[in-house]
């Protein structure tokens, strides 16, 4: 479904979008109803304000800090980086693996770092009341935890076929005090609850925040979550740093809808020695129409606020994305991710539901470290790219989040009843 | 002129506000949602708001979200739904026609060959519900050029510094949202009405046509004389959505139906005249 382009000249730097209209070169926008607009135009203001406040910012590095338990640790992998060196076809080769370790923040992922910057962010427009969407419910649960902490109100929208795979999520959202609201328009996954999200929050304009959990939606969502996520790769920078007296040679994250991805590339884009692999979902492969690959199995469109590359048919209907992981099957990618991509600055690859499945098994065995199964997909590429490169580059790996919500689908899939 | 503007010149000289009620392209079947285009002028309809479904609604409530995939299901596609405005011209050459609907399916088909093919078929106006001014220049220039109108949402959120920017924009009649909300979940308030539309005028010669939360006939006529238009929805696929039977199939009486009702409103909207 590709369509050939020719690539766009290489701007000066990558780190400069988006523009006025919040585009990323002819990716993201604000394509929404004119109900909302004045709405998001609010939220613009609200953020670039509040961007410049140091006030804002050291409340929030505080809260990562004391609450979050920030700076998640570098990890150097040995037994994943020994297991990739005995793959190498090279005798000596096998690139040095390390993790950031975002699962080990507050809540399991790395979900809560953007979180708590937009909910200090709703405070400050004044908001009473809090809304979220969420796909395997991690994003829901930073959401429901940050407004616990600070006693808001909270909505979270997933879809009801998510209900039913991440129980265990919904009843910590439940004990955190949010209400959650099965959707059953659609497919009933994340996309849905997406629109039922944003269908609520035209209807409560006045009171409400709509909390995005991902660098998707209309602009300024897009850049606002990844400047709050990119202090992933900021640490990283400072750390490998510390580890190696250099920068890393390649990073790899999984890509749904991106943010994980996003907050670990950002700060390196313009350092044009460090390579970049983005990792989608690819369910049973992308020769087939189970996956969720948006950027190398769709194409542009329009969807939820902004045009990215998405999942859909020849005639513009979006298509059910689909993924073993819940936070994944998402028909599309935040907009920065479709620039980047026509650009060639990162390049986006797949793993396959087995893959992720086979790499989720082996890090829980090699490193004493169970995946979420999102991060397993990234680590399926690293396990395909480290023995292929000399023993002296170094990979880092965004483990996004931690695998316990997922042990149920893993067992199911491995055929043992728990 | 083109009919969109000829309509409401007409219906100015009558003293009348317009009826515009709406269908979504086959729902739930293409004969069906064909007879009912057909029946509407007859029923009383001065301008037809026709649905070209899409997979993610994201600006409607329940009613017209289970009509898209009815539409769906029954094998809508954009070209089927230019094709029912071309059978509907062969005996209707003066009801303006406005096709409602997201922008996805629309750059799917291609933005200037589908202003081109909309134009031939007869279409008369375009509303493109994720489609705000700033995002605007994908379509507008190719509907400038044929003459096609743009159709633009003023929501209770537009402010007075947003306003003259979406008017600027819009061409054929501005639409009010009456509810900050989607389709067809509230009613709209008539004292909310009565204040809102005089601070549309005040910056438009455009007629305003009142949609989102008009039910009943006596909200329909309310409509048409605060403003200039009605345009009723959710209530109509309600309708027609009850007519069906156990497998979602329409019913003999399904379209007398909503014809019906269709007529009902239009007494209502000539009755203040």
């Amino acid at each position: 479904m590709n369509t050939p382009f020719t690539p766009p000249l290489r701007p000066n730097t990558f780190k400069g979008g988006p523009d006025a209209a919040g585009r990323f070169g002819t990716f993201g926008g604000r394509y929404v109803a004119e109900t909302l607009m004045p709405l998001i135009l609010e939220v613009e203001a609200a953020y670039s304000a509040a961007k410049k406040d140091p006030g804002f910012d050291k409340e929030w590095r505080l809260l990562l800090k004391d609450y979050v338990g920030r700076p998640s640790p570098l990890w150097f992998a040995e037994r994943i980086t020994k297991h990739c060196a005995a793959l190498a076809p090279r005798p000596g080769d096998g690139a040095k693996v390390y993790f950031k370790r975002e699962d080990l923040n507050h809540t399991g992922a790395h979900k809560i770092n953007a979180v708590l910057g937009q909910i200090l962010l709703a405070r400050r427009m004044g908001k009473t009341r809090i809304i979220a969407e969420t796909g395997a419910g991690q994003h829901g649960v930073a959401t429901a935890t940050a407004c616990a902490l600070f006693n808001l109100p909270c909505t979270v929208f997933m879809g009801a076929t998510d209900v039913e795979r991440q129980q265990p999520n919904v009843f910590r959202m439940k004990l955190l005090g949010a209400e959650v609201i099965p959707v059953t328009s659609g497919a009933a996954t994340l996309k849905d609850a997406m629109n039922e999200a944003l269908r609520y929050w035209v209807a409560n304009i006045e009171d409400t925040y709509y909390c995005i959990g991902t660098v998707a939606g209309p602009h300024p969502y897009p850049v606002m979550v990844r400047d709050f996520q990119s202090i992933i790769g900021e640490e990283v920078r400072w750390q490998m740093q510390e580890a190696e007296g250099r920068l890393p040679d390649a990073l790899v994250a999984a890509i749904g809808g991106g943010s994980n991805a996003m907050g670990l590339f950002f700060p390196f884009l313009d350092d044009p020695s460090v390579e970049m692999h983005g990792v989608e979902a690819g369910g049973h492969g992308i020769d087939t129409p189970e996956h969720a690959a948006s950027l190398t199995g769709g194409r542009p469109g329009v969807l939820h606020g902004n045009r990215t590359y998405l999942l859909q048919d020849e005639h513009g209907q979006i298509q059910e994305g689909h993924s073993i992981s819940a936070g994944l099957d998402y028909p599309g990618v935040g907009p920065e991710h479709s620039w980047l991509h026509e650009l060639g600055r990162v390049s986006y690859v797949n793993a396959t539901d087995k893959e992720a499945l086979d790499a989720f098994q082996l890090c829980s065995k090699l490193e004493g470290i169970i995946p979420a199964l999102e991060p397993a997909h990234a680590l399926a590429h690293v396990l395909r790219l480290a023995p292929t490169l000399p023993a002296d580059k170094l990979i880092v790996l965004n483990m996004s989040g931690r695998g316990d919500k997922d042990i149920f689908t893993v067992a199911g899939h491995l055929g043992v009843t728990i | 002129m083109s009919r969109i503007a000829a309509r409401f010149a007409l219906l100015k000289e009558q003293g009348r506000g317009a009826l515009i009620p709406f269908l979504e392209a086959y729902d739930p079947d293409p004969a069906t949602s064909m007879a009912i285009l057909r029946g509407m002028p007859g029923a009383g309809a001065d301008l037809i708001e026709i649905g070209v479904p899409f997979s993610d609604p994201m600006a409607d409530g329940p009613t017209i979200q289970l009509a898209s995939q009815r539409g769906l299901k029954a094998g809508a596609t954009m070209a089927g739904t230019l094709a029912m405005v071309r059978d509907f011209r062969t005996e209707d050459g003066a009801t303006p026609v406005i096709l409602m609907g997201y922008l996805n399916p629309i750059l799917s088909y291609g933005a200037e060959r589908f202003i081109i093919d909309a134009q031939a078929s007869g279409v008369d106006g375009l509303i493109v519900v994720d489609m705000p001014p700033e995002e605007a220049e994908v379509l507008a220039p190719h509907a400038l050029a044929a003459g096609l109108d743009i159709i633009r949402l003023v929501a209770p959120t537009t402010d007075d510094a947003r306003l003259p920017i979406v008017l600027e924009a819009s061409s054929g009649f501005v639409y009010y949202v009456a509810i900050t909300g989607i389709t067809g979940t509230r009613s709209a308030d008539p004292e909310a009405l009565r204040a809102a539309i005089p601070r549309i005028r005040r910056h438009t010669d455009l007629p305003i046509a009142i949609g989102f939360g008009v039910r009943t006939p006596e909200q329909a006529g309310e409509a048409s004389r605060i403003a200039d238009g009605a345009v009723v929805a959710s209530a109509l696929i309600e309708t027609l959505a009850k007519s069906l039977d156990e497998h979602g199939r329409a019913k003999p009486d399904s379209v007398r139906r909503v014809l019906d009702q269709v007529r009902g409103l239009a007494e209502a909207v000539r009755a203040g005249s």
